[in-house]
């Protein structure tokens, strides 16, 4: 097995406002689909194309934002390992295990804040459902889809302020490469980094800003820029709040579009990208390029996507 | 006597602007609808707060807010965002608070150097 250690962002935990509207943007808007309900009043969703029992957390509180983001290592004994290794690193805080089945169908997880001020998860188990168009002469896509259907999770861009050390805790400790940065000034300061553990542009972006543990967005996956266009369509269809888009980014080269759950999260459905392999050198946009980085095609610096978080 | 009671008036204290609004329909969207402009125009749904103003004269009521934004102490001094905000008949005077406070920054614009703990 060539890919080892964290396989990938297994799940993102979400507070809003009414859980019901919430549901109803991420099954209809979005496309997910309930996968459970617990004695909490949490609700588990995952996108058709996931394996995995959930992806998607939903918890009803009274303020936005992220609870934690939870990542998919490949065995238990990768999992004690990483945790006495975080334990080590002086990088990590508030680090505790909960037991299997605090989420629904996931087995022990452990926790920790990284120095941004998020809180992450690793855990080495969640049951199987399976997509929704099977694993035996499947078809390209399963019927029954709803709204822009993504076929998975696939990263949160983060905000917080100690980005040095928690990019050296997601490099050194965690394994990932670091695919793309932005730095600035002729220090060549980073002020966002695109972190992956994987062949994809980003499994995880922090950028720097002064408060800790913000939210920027959650993304998940379609398949090419027409599903994008058809995105914006559902978004205007069902008055949903856009942000910007559909447009192209610089940085990760993603086909794109971005809009907000009903209580103020930023989603964003994206397309494209590249491969990205352990040895592939790291892209550096520079600050002065910051316009075309994020939206290639107007350069422009964005007021609300620089400056809107949860 | 307005002709339509159902319709408000919106006073931005700050810039001068004014704008009619449905009682039925939030201030910001309402704003964004004429194409007018004063508040800053964020998430539209309670949760980031870059459209919190504060109510100076009026009748109003509000929509679920994040407490990260507005805390309850807040709300009953007439704190609000204005995406969950609704006039109820007569005009509404606001004063605007939010902003957009930009993490990056250009470097000659930055406000300070690398934030360590």
């Amino acid at each position: 097995m060539a890919l080892t250690g964290v396989l990938r962002p297994g799940h993102v935990a979400l507070r809003v406002l009414d859980l019901n509207a919430a549901v109803k943007h991420y099954t209809e808007v979005l496309g997910l689909f309930e996968t459970a309900r617990d004695s909490q009043g949490r609700v588990f969703l995952k996108a058709w194309d996931e394996a995995d029992h959930h992806s998607v957390v939903l918890r009803e509180a009274d303020t936005a934002g992220m609870d934690y983001m939870g990542w998919r290592v490949d065995s238990g004994a990768t999992l004690r390992e990483l945790a006495g290794d975080l334990e080590k690193s002086g990088l990590a805080t508030n680090m505790s295990w909960l037991a299997a089945g605090e989420h629904p169908a996931t087995g022990e997880r452990f926790r920790f804040t990284v120095p941004t001020g998020h809180v992450m998860e690793l855990y080495a188990h969640k049951d199987i459902l399976g997509c929704l168009n099977g694993y035996e002469n499947p078809d390209p896509w399963p019927d029954g889809l709803h709204g822009m259907a993504p076929s998975r999770f696939d990263h949160c861009l983060l905000y917080g302020d100690d980005l040095d050390r928690t990019v050296k805790l997601f490099r050194e400790v965690l394994g990932f490469g670091l695919a793309e940065q932005v730095v600035a000034g002729p220090e060549k300061m980073i002020i966002a980094a695109f972190l992956t553990c994987s062949n994809k542009p980003h499994d995880v972006a922090f950028i720097r800003q002064p408060m800790k543990n913000k939210f920027h967005h959650v993304s998940f996956l379609l398949d090419n820029w027409g599903e994008v266009l058809r995105a914006a369509d559902i978004i205007s269809k069902k008055r949903v709040s856009l942000d910007i888009g559909p447009t192209r980014h610089g940085l990760t080269r993603g086909q794109t579009i971005y809009f907000f759950d009903p209580s103020g999260n930023r989603n964003e459905v994206f397309a494209g990208g590249y491969i990205y392999y352990p040895d592939k050198p790291t892209i550096t946009w520079t600050d002065d390029q910051l316009g075309p980085a994020i939206f290639y095609h107007d350069r422009k610096l964005n007021e609300a996507f620089l400056s809107v978080v949860t | 006597m307005r002709l339509n009671p159902t319709v408000s008036r919106i006073y931005i204290e700050n810039c001068g602007e004014s704008f009619d609004c449905a009682t039925t329909q939030n201030v910001l969207r309402g704003m964004e609808c004429l194409g007018r402009k004063g508040i800053p125009v964020g998430c539209r749904g309670g949760g980031c707060g870059v459209c919190k103003v504060r109510v100076i004269r009026g009748h109003y009521r509000t929509e679920k807010m994040s407490r990260a934004c507005v805390s309850a102490e807040q709300q009953q001094q007439g704190y609000a965002l204005a995406c969950r905000l609704y006039a109820d008949e007569g005009d509404l005077h606001l004063q605007v608070l939010g902003q957009m406070q930009r993490a990056l920054q250009p470097s000659d614009a930055a406000p300070a150097g690398p934030l360590e703990n």
